[in-house]
């Protein structure tokens, strides 16, 4: 194993953790609506509305936390 | 059943490209068997060592080999040929997608958040609590009860309701079974989640309890969930890694920081007497449920998931460094006698109930009919969410068992003890533990408190505080630096950061359920958007779950020694009607053949369960039976005597109350439990009968999704998946 193998391997689990830590948070949720846009053709909304939107819809939906 | 595909006979469709043979290939079997043999070496070492020094890293293996053993085959088993998880059918995640609640989700992403929305506190305070028995009946429990009870549970239901939109348990049960179960459930549900609510509330109020250093970071955390939650609103909207991250670094400040407080002037102001906890408890669950969601529970919630899994992680990775030595004795003569001072009753059933969490939760069932069969990707995936997020709780109760049995044994018995008990000085703990043949001194207890700069460590019941004991010990002999003060408190942090957002959030599902239940009859109070609706429905709950932690804070008896027993046999009476349910859908379904998967457990749970209720209820020992105990109360007060631990007729009168309470509650749980087992066996029997009934199982449609089944892709999968994004062109995800 080279020197390349073992940056291109940390930088293979690095962009691993990045992925799984934006799509669990739900950051990756605003890239998604950026591709959806682009691919039908809308206009993105603002991050900002866009956020809002989301937190408003997790007013209505608790999610349970158990003991 | 309306499926429209046909089946193979074995029940189970391949997933696209999934393994070929039922064989196992030689490598496989090599694997197995050395898992297997590991696995059974551990236990034997476990089973056998009697007074030698035994490592800790037994359990831990023996625990894991057992459930990689039984996730590979028996949770394949029931995913294929008990349930028939078929990947051609379309779920409600794709179906009905609408990118809120019904979004398709990656499976190793609703695995993190399914696993962070059921392991909490319960599975880290039950086994301490179960330790008194000694280790060995805790550590078989929690494996033995995970794999075929608790893990079972999970996945089952998630699967049934996964196959009918995402349907709660409460309606399954009154869909499925009947309008009279329907209720019976619905009251079940709602009254278990108040005593649960109450008793983390109550192990949170007993860590804090003078304790300035915690009230002071614990206190800390809701500003600091506050301006996260302004943050990620005004400053940065979606930044969450962002604003976690600035949040756990505020968090690490504010632990470091109550050291300090702790040294100042500000301590006394800080040093909480329960009552006042109480007040504050109740007054914050009030606020955090009227106030929005985004304000202080969600990033309330970021900050305990990441500082649950971090300690979680932590935690392992320390005992594996440390290599603890067990304290503890494997079996105690508590286990023998059921006169164990932390809680009353033999092994046989308490040690069943006292550890619910990690071995068999009721309350699972209502995340696994919520927010979750909403999300999977692929039917076949339930396996590795629901049954795999269970082994994983199940394995942090194993690490929690262990950290209650490293410490010494008679600081642990002096710290979970009733103050009745230990007299709540070292010196008399030291004589009360010293009777149970421990050599623990006056100076060890005091020198215990001081390693953890805490004013005391006597009486500190609730479980919290010993875990955190041990994790410090643990943490310290694994990281050295001499930190286990730092680590205390970190501990008691990060336990009291994730109950008070069980508290949150339950306060606010509680509220949903009441405003749901109470607007069928008054349709104003049903709708969400009406706040006098929701400020009363938040105060109802709120004032329910805080007069019973009231009760038990204030209970002369010790309210941990009261309550808990309450609190873990409501827990598996919820599993009971979940069991019952997914019982009677195998049977619905025409797979009686395989209704013994649900069955025996549910079996156990209830022999369990009524068993302890009986116990709790009907014992002519006052120590077990609520009744006795307040006829004993009684009978002394009314021929005008004192009896300890009570100080005065006051507290005469409030242990005759507080007993009668518990003991109609306990009453009333087991007696809507019967009532839904009852409505069961009458639907049991009529589907028997005809070989199967109609359900209200969703027709399939076929699914356009290639995705895995389990953690790691196999190459079929892979391929499969490449497969299907040249024909459909569709990217996205990465694998």
């Amino acid at each position: 194993m080279t020197a390349g193998d073992v940056r291109a391997a940390v930088v293979r689990a690095g962009r691993g953790v990045r992925w799984y830590l934006r799509e669990w948070s739900g950051e990756a949720r605003w890239d998604d609506h950026l591709r959806e846009c682009a691919a039908h053709g809308h206009a993105p909304l603002s991050r900002r509305e866009f956020e809002r939107r989301r937190s408003d819809a997790l007013e209505r939906n608790p999610v349970s936390r158990c003991c | 059943m309306s499926t429209t595909f046909t089946r193979d006979d074995t029940g189970a469709a391949q997933p696209p490209g999934g393994p070929a043979g039922r064989r196992l290939s030689v490598r496989s079997v090599l694997v197995w068997t050395a898992v297997a043999v590991a696995g059974a070496v551990a236990w034997t070492v476990l089973a056998l060592s009697r007074g030698e020094t035994v490592s800790a890293l037994w359990i831990l293996f023996a625990a894991l080999c057992s459930y990689a053993i039984a996730y590979r085959f028996y949770a394949r088993f029931i995913a294929t040929k008990v349930l028939g998880t078929d990947d051609r059918r379309a779920t409600p995640a794709e179906r009905l997608h609408n990118g809120v609640d019904f979004d398709v989700t990656d499976r190793r992403v609703l695995f993190g958040h399914h696993f962070a929305a059921i392991a909490g506190a319960g599975p880290l305070v039950g086994p301490v609590l179960a330790a008194q028995m000694g280790y060995l009946p805790g550590t078989i429990w929690i494996v033995v009860g995970v794999i075929f009870a608790g893990a079972v549970q999970d996945l089952t239901v998630l699967f049934f309701s996964m196959r009918r939109n995402g349907k709660s348990l409460g309606q399954m049960v009154r869909e499925e079974i009947g309008v009279v179960g329907g209720i019976a459930a619905l009251i079940a549900v709602f009254a278990i989640m108040i005593i649960i609510l109450a008793v983390l509330a109550l192990i949170v109020v007993n860590a804090l309890a003078e304790s300035p250093w915690g009230v002071f970071s614990i206190a800390l955390t809701i500003p600091i969930a506050l301006f996260m939650g302004l943050y990620l609103r005004r400053l940065r909207p979606g930044r969450v890694l962002e604003a976690t991250g600035i949040g756990v670094v505020l968090l690490l400040l504010a632990i470091i920081g109550g050291g300090w407080v702790q040294e100042s002037g500000l301590a006394d102001a800080l040093t909480l007497s329960k009552e006042w906890l109480v007040l504050a408890l109740v007054v914050y669950g009030f606020v955090a449920s009227v106030l929005p969601v985004w304000l202080l529970l969600t990033p309330r919630d970021y900050l305990s998931t990441f500082m649950k899994v971090g300690v979680i992680v932590l935690l392992a990775l320390s005992l594996l460094i440390a290599r603890p030595v067990l304290q503890a004795d494997a079996i105690t003569d508590f286990a023998r006698e059921g006169t164990g001072p932390v809680f009353a009753g033999s092994l046989f059933p308490f040690v069943f109930i006292t550890i619910a969490c990690g071995a068999l939760s009721g309350f699972h069932a209502l995340i696994a009919s919520g927010t979750t069969p909403k999300m999977v990707a692929k039917e076949s995936q339930v396996r590795l969410i629901g049954y795999g997020g269970m082994l994983m709780e199940s394995f942090v109760a194993i690490s929690a068992l262990i950290a209650a049995c490293v410490i010494d044994q008679g600081l642990y018995f002096a710290m979970n003890s009733p103050a009745g008990a230990t007299g709540g000085a070292v010196e008399t703990a030291a004589t009360f533990v010293q009777g149970f043949g421990f050599d623990t001194s006056a100076q060890d207890l005091a020198a215990a408190a001081a390693a953890v700069q805490e004013p005391s460590l006597i009486s500190r019941t609730g479980g919290a505080p010993t875990l955190a004991v041990g994790i410090s010990q643990i943490f310290n002999d694994a990281f050295g630096g001499n930190l286990q003060a730092f680590w205390y408190h970190f501990a008691i942090m990060f336990e009291a950061l994730f109950i008070l957002t069980a508290v949150d959030a339950g306060t606010r599902v509680g509220r949903f359920m009441l405003q749901d239940t109470i607007g069928n009859v008054w349709k104003k109070f049903g709708d969400l958007s009406w706040r006098p609706g929701n400020v009363l429905a938040s105060a109802i709950v709120v004032g329910l779950w805080g007069s019973v932690l009231y009760i038990g804070v204030t209970d002369p008896l010790g309210g941990v020694n009261q309550l808990f027993p309450l609190f873990g046999i409501a827990n598996q009476l919820l599993a009971a009607i979940a069991l019952t349910l997914v019982t009677v859908l195998l049977i619905k379904h025409g797979k009686l053949r395989y209704a013994w998967v649900t069955g025996i457990p549910l079996a156990w749970d209830l022999v369990v369960t009524m068993t302890a209720s009986w116990q709790k209820v009907f014992s002519d020992t006052p120590a077990i039976g609520y009744f006795a105990q307040a006829q004993r109360y009684r009978d002394a007060r009314d021929a005008g005597q004192l009896l300890a631990p009570a100080k005065d007729q006051g507290q005469m009168d409030q242990v005759v109350f507080n007993s009668t309470l518990n003991g109609v509650l306990q009453s009333l749980f087991a007696v809507l439990v019967l009532v839904v087992v009852v409505n069961a066996v009458v639907v049991i029997a009529r589907a028997v009968r005809s070989g199967g009934l109609p359900t209200t199982e969703e027709p399939a449609v076929r699914s356009d999704l290639v995705e895995p089944a389990g953690l790691f892709a196999t190459a079929e999968e892979k391929q499969a998946q490449a497969d299907h994004e040249r024909l459909v062109g569709s990217g996205g995800g990465q694998q």
